[in-house]
């Protein structure tokens, strides 16, 4: 199972993102444990400049925009 | 450029609604229509743009660029260049912030990004464009950098990095992060889609506020008689300045909203130097932000950092109404 997180204070562009990785969890139909980060003690230990910022089993795959649906599916089935 | 625009409108307006162009109403549809189209093409056209720079030089670019480089002062104006072409996103300040202190950047070029990123962004810009034309525009883009620039040196020398919260100032002493800058060996080609839909999407972003702004705009200008300020407000007793800069200073407003009004405001007798003071203090420093900073700065340096930049706002505002 993978480990999806969503680094952002709460901006609309993060509740955008947390909608987006949701519902391509859900159309791939796949197990994922999606966690929203809002600290940003805990965010800054990504080392990003920008947020939202996507983080799939520890590694940062997207920062400071919004990911599109069919480009998060394709980093899920990876 | 925009005659096809203005043509646009003529039709729209006195021949398809049957508006005449003397009445109040007419007049006032008129200029809606013609600087919402106006408006709307060239913030599409500036954000296009600075989408094509920005995916050629991301602020991890910077970052790491200033790492590497001393330019002997000159990285102040670099950061300050930087942050007006970086579209401004709030929540992305304070990540960024950070993320510059732990790369070992010098405080005061921090502050310079973070100065200019609100202040000249694409759709101040574009506004301007719009309803003042383009030696107004670089006038305002090129005061805001420089204040960017100087404000974040002033900054740095206070020597304000004792006033960071605790944890960042942990942060900042710990082994600088070396900067993670790799090209991500896209084509240009294979870039432009993204661009376009950034670009569109900050558009649609800002779209309500655009046509709020300029309704608003569109109406006074039909009603509030000329020179209606210059009767309360004067013609540029030097206090005025400061006066509008303190009062927009907790205000927020959306370059979108505030610079049609603010058009209408010169337009009727305020002197371009108040009004460009009074947006640059709407735009670039708001309550919002502050409580934002909260989390990494302890208040006296928000208050240092508001005052300097308050400082220097009022004084191109007086220098403005001097010159122009």
């Amino acid at each position: 199972m993978k480990t999806i997180k969503i680094l952002g204070t709460g901006c609309p562009k993060c509740k955008q993102t947390e909608a987006v990785v949701r519902k391509a969890v859900a159309d791939l139909g796949t197990d994922a444990d999606i966690q929203k980060v809002e600290d940003i003690q805990d965010i800054m230990q990504y080392n990003i400049l920008s947020t939202p910022a996507v983080v799939i089993d520890e590694v940062v795959q997207i920062k400071g925009r919004v990911p599109k649906a069919a480009e998060l599916e394709a980093l899920l089935k990876a | 450029m925009f005659t096809w625009i203005e043509w646009l409108a003529d039709q729209l307006i006195f021949g398809l609604l049957g508006l005449a162009p003397d009445t109040h109403l007419g007049a006032a549809l008129h200029f809606f229509v013609y600087d919402t189209v106006k408006i709307l093409l060239l913030l599409f056209l500036i954000t296009f743009v600075m989408g094509i720079v920005n995916a050629y030089f991301p602020v991890e670019r910077l970052r790491s660029f200033l790492q590497r480089n001393r330019l002997f002062g000159l990285e102040h104006l670099l950061a300050s260049i930087f942050g007006a072409v970086t579209p401004f996103c709030s929540c992305s300040s304070v990540p960024l912030f950070i993320g510059f202190v732990r790369g070992g950047i010098p405080i005061g070029v921090t502050f310079a990004f973070l100065i200019t990123s609100p202040l000249v962004n694409e759709v101040a810009l574009a506004l301007f464009l719009g309803m003042f034309g383009l030696e107004t525009t670089l006038i305002y883009a090129g005061s805001g950098i420089l204040l960017g620039a100087v404000g974040g040196w002033v900054l740095g020398r206070l020597g304000v990095e004792r006033y960071l919260s605790d944890w960042v100032q942990k942060m900042a002493e710990q082994p600088a992060l070396a900067g993670d800058f790799e090209e991500n060996g896209q084509t240009f080609r294979q870039r432009l889609p993204g661009i376009t839909q950034e670009a569109l999407s900050i558009v649609r972003g800002v779209l309500l506020y655009v046509l709020v702004g300029i309704g608003i705009g569109a109406a006074m200008h039909g009603y509030v008689p000329e020179d209606f300020f210059e009767q309360y407000l004067g013609g540029g007793q030097w206090w005025t300045v400061p006066l509008a800069v303190i009062l927009a200073v907790p205000m927020y407003a959306n370059a979108a909203g505030i610079v049609p009004v603010i058009q209408v405001f010169v337009a009727k007798g305020i002197p371009l130097g108040t009004a460009i003071a009074f947006m640059m203090g709407t735009i670039g420093l708001s309550l919002p932000e502050a409580t934002l900073l909260k989390k990494v700065m302890t208040m006296k340096l928000i208050l240092i950092f508001f005052g300097v930049v308050t400082t220097f706002i009022i004084l191109s505002g007086l220098l403005f109404n001097l010159i122009l």
